[in-house]
């Protein structure tokens, strides 16, 4: 074992049915270190930590750590929570019905009993040398998102441990919150503990690690010196190829040309629902791709939440190409050739136990009808068809969806969606939590679409993946439209000022 | 080319590669508890030609026994196994729910005066306890999947005062039934050896087997189970799924009730079908299937309800007196369960790998 390593990974090897998720992985952290574990969906980022934190059982190699002769044997997150290993993961696996001190000392009391008073009082420091704005007593379930994340943070911080492990820690939050996230991370940098931190977003990366450790296909890639490796490099290290010049995305798609009397595909007129948005208006032409900005919050998914149905429409008119529709559930948008991908892909998107293949083809065949089931062998085809045009990876057809990754569930929503052929398509963070390759992979797609003539929303955290996609920005605050950007105003600097607003 | 073809012998093969994982366990039971009867007494499996009280011959024997008197449970099964699937919960008032639908054919074929002649044809009966019994499934329905009360204590109301009802239909009377057409449906029809319920099973099972082919129901009823959000983001109504399985399953009781009372030509308002709620639970849970809604396996249930059947006429063969027969039986039932539990069954599995590296891929 090295001088000052924390935690050291010799010769890690792991195999799923058909997948070997890791071949030979070897992984070191020093002490005060931040540690960027980088690589695409399915790259084996997610298993290895598993490995580490005792969730799966590694079949080969050996974990080595600070202050233990010899190897460490973690067979149980709890092994690894003894050994100072903590973990926050991407989804958050805290218990909403709780409170949110409970949520933080859940499993960590020594005795049988509890001092509920002691409890909350120390939950309620943490919180406020954190700055998290949640309550001792309040309902985890009753934060946002955001909150929830930043209290599983806490409660991993508060364990006063060696190792650090954030695995997308940032991906439901915004900016702000991200730098209280970051200035934290360099507070436990300073006292020695060393963080792991899997994220996608590059900004990120090169803002707080100062190490990278790059994986490809369940094999080490190389271990570097963040200012050794400049962003294009890292990418292409990633993905195995150089890649091809992001910004060029809009330039290669021919926009699709409408004729000037054309009607809008779609036409929402004070439209409101009861998720507590205020009234707004909306169109979108054929073949435009447009988008909702805004801060985390501001009403971005209630909005095309209620374009689909999917939340109850309290007011307003909807027109499709000039007729006026009733949508009051999401099979209306449906029938009319809405498809909406939703923002929380494992609550709303996916059927976990279903198979792929299953999954694909659910909403073509809630479409097609109860008494009209597709046969088997039209379920194989479909199926086939959009795993192979979406280059999804999975070990087959009928692998139950809940055991790929993230980035590749995504893809099967999408395939879902595309198999209705919808005249207009709704993505609500489709990128969410997906590596650069298959990131570009979607804008391209998008664009490729929308050349074809179908309609596109598109939402997402990131602004600059919107200004390539997107050619007009509806911009809100505060549960309201307050703006609308096209041509010239498609700037970062011009969306900043729409959302910050004239009254600053 | 050749691609294609290959991808065409894994879908062939996928179907046999779920009939392996999920019929195991029932299957598994069914051999074990064979097994044991062969040894113990092999005159278990001896069937042979009888005379039934109308003078007919008819096959009898332990086998028939179970064919017979499994059918109810077989045909609950099937509803308690869609309620599961799509709730996540299950109904406890089927028995209760027997003794509704099985009164409610007395009183019609009985009249209101209570005469022992058929007043009305049994056809009519039988379809006025058909909307009865799925007027109550709709009621427990509603409750589930509008007012999303837990199912086990939605239909804990029905439970309790369903045996009541059931009384109060026929003002506490226990109507007989002398017409022997009437117990035809639940004995022999003249000139058939094999007891009618089978035949009424056996029914069941077609029309669910189609019904699950022809529809999505399968698919629905997963899909709500699994994610009901996420199925209701692709169009599906799943409060409406829910309410559905509740009255396919009320229809189920309805039957099987309708062959209780002809069993008997009567009713006994407190015992009949009693305690039937848990054996259809258990055929569910037998099959292999998640009591916490989700993918099912039909065919799975439908074994496990014969393979309670068998285990029931087991112990009645050996003696075991009924007033015990519950214990024995939870004895048995812990034992399945905890097998076909996925701790126990990862075990196994592991064991096997280590005895037969080469043969993993079957028995996984």
């Amino acid at each position: 074992m090295k001088e000052k390593s924390v935690l050291e990974l010799k010769n890690i090897h792991k195999t799923f049915p058909g997948v070997r998720a890791l071949q030979a992985v070897d992984f070191t952290l020093r002490e005060g270190e931040i540690h960027a574990l980088m690589g695409e969906n399915g790259a084996g980022k997610s298993t290895l930590i598993k490995v580490i934190t005792g969730v799966y059982d590694k079949e080969e190699g050996e974990i080595f750590l600070k202050g233990h002769e010899g190897a460490v044997h973690i067979h149980a997150p709890q092994d690894a929570q003894n050994l100072g290993i903590s973990t926050v993961y991407q989804e958050i696996t805290l218990c909403p019905n709780l409170s949110v001190a409970e949520n933080m000392y859940i499993g960590r009391t020594k005795g049988h009993i509890q001092n509920w008073r002691k409890m909350n009082a120390g939950a309620e420091r943490i919180l406020r040398t954190l700055d998290i704005p949640a309550k001792a007593t309040q309902q985890l379930g009753t934060c946002s998102l955001a909150v929830q994340q930043m209290v599983a943070i806490a409660r991993a911080v508060d364990m006063d441990c060696k190792v650090l492990i954030l695995d997308e820690p940032t991906s439901s939050l915004d900016d702000q919150e991200v730098q209280k996230l970051f200035g934290l991370m360099r507070d436990l940098r300073a006292k020695g503990v060393g963080i792991i931190f899997v994220t996608h977003f590059l900004d990120q990366v090169y803002e707080v690690c100062d190490k990278i450790t790059v994986l490809r296909d369940g094999k080490l890639v190389g271990e570097y010196e963040i200012k050794d490796l400049p962003r294009v490099q890292l990418v292409s290290k990633m993905l195995g190829k150089e890649l091809d010049d992001l910004s060029d995305i809009k330039g290669d798609a021919v926009p699709y040309e409408a004729g000037a009397d054309a009607e809008p595909v779609l036409e929402a007129e004070q439209l409101q629902s009861d998720a507590g948005i205020k009234p707004f208006d909306f169109h979108i032409n054929k073949g435009e791709v447009n988008g909702f900005t805004g801060l985390l919050g501001s009403g971005r998914s209630e909005c095309v939440r209620a374009i689909f149905g999917a939340d109850r429409i309290i007011n307003g008119t909807v027109k499709m190409k000039g007729e006026q529709v009733k949508i009051s559930k999401p099979l209306d948008a449906m029938k009319k050739g809405v498809a909406y991908l939703p923002e929380d892909r494992k609550l709303d998107g996916i059927i976990g136990d279903l198979s792929v293949r299953e999954n694909i083809i659910l909403a073509a065949q809630v479409l097609k009808g109860f008494c009209k089931p597709f046969t088997k062998a039209q379920t194989y085809q479909f199926a086939d068809e959009y795993i192979k045009l979406l280059d999804i990876k999975t070990a087959s057809a009928d692998t139950p969806i809940k055991s790929l990754s993230g980035g590749n569930q995504q893809k099967v929503i999408l395939g879902r969606w595309l198999l209705t052929h919808p005249e207009y398509l709704i993505l609500d963070e489709p990128t969410r939590g997906i590596d650069v390759g298959t990131k570009v992979d979607i804008q391209k797609l998008v664009m490729k679409l929308a050349s074809e003539g179908m309609s596109i929303t598109f939402i997402s955290s990131e602004t600059d993946e919107m200004l390539r996609t997107c050619s007009r920005l509806v911009v809100m605050r505060d549960r309201k439209v307050v703006g609308e950007l096209t041509g010239d105003q498609l700037t970062q600097s011009g969306i900043m000022e729409t959302i910050a607003g004239g009254d600053m | 080319m050749s691609k294609n073809e290959g991808k065409r012998l894994d879908t062939q093969a996928m179907p046999a590669k779920r009939f392996n994982k999920q019929l195991l366990i029932p299957l598994a039971a069914l051999a074990a508890l064979a097994l044991f009867n062969l040894i113990v007494d092999p005159s278990f499996f001896k069937i042979s030609i009888g005379e039934n009280s109308a003078g007919d011959p008819v096959l009898s024997g332990y086998l028939i026994t179970i064919l017979d008197y499994g059918s109810e449970l077989a045909i609950l099964a099937i509803g308690m196994t869609l309620v599961t699937a799509a709730s996540g919960g299950q109904d406890i008032s089927v028995g209760a729910g027997i003794a509704i639908a099985g009164s409610v054919i007395l009183r019609v074929v009985c009249g209101s005066e209570g005469s022992t002649e058929m007043q009305a044809p049994l056809i009519v009966a039988f379809l006025i306890a058909c909307v009865v019994s799925m007027l109550f499934g709709a009621f427990n329905g509603t409750l589930v999947a509008y007012f999303k009360i837990q199912p086990m204590v939605a239909t804990l109301i029905l439970f309790t005062a369903g045996r009541s009802i059931a009384a109060w239909i026929n003002n506490n009377e226990l109507p007989t039934v002398a017409d022997p057409s009437f117990a035809y449906f639940g004995g022999f029809f003249p000139g058939v050896p094999i007891p009618s319920p089978f035949f009424i099973a056996v029914a069941c099972m077609i029309i669910i087997a189609l019904v699950l082919k022809f529809t999505n129901l399968g698919l629905y009823t997963q899909a709500v189970g699994i994610n009901g959000s996420s199925s209701r983001l692709n169009g599906i109504n799943p409060e409406f799924i829910k309410f559905l399985s509740f009255v396919i399953l009320g229809l189920c009781v309805a039957v099987a009730g309708f062959i209780k009372v002809s069993r008997l030509s009567t009713i006994n308002y407190s015992v009949i079908a009693k305690d039937i709620e848990m054996d259809a639970i258990l055929a569910v849970a037998l099959g292999g299937n998640a009591l916490s809604g989700g993918k099912f396996n039909m065919t799975a249930s439908i074994l496990g309800a014969y393979v309670i059947q068998f285990l029931t006429t087991t112990l009645y063969k050996m003696d075991v007196q009924s007033s015990a027969l519950s214990a024995y039986k939870a004895i048995v039932v812990i034992a399945l369960v905890v097998l076909s539990t996925p701790v126990v069954r990862s075990y196994i599995s592991k064991f096997i790998k280590m005895i037969k590296p080469k043969k993993q891929e079957e028995v996984v």
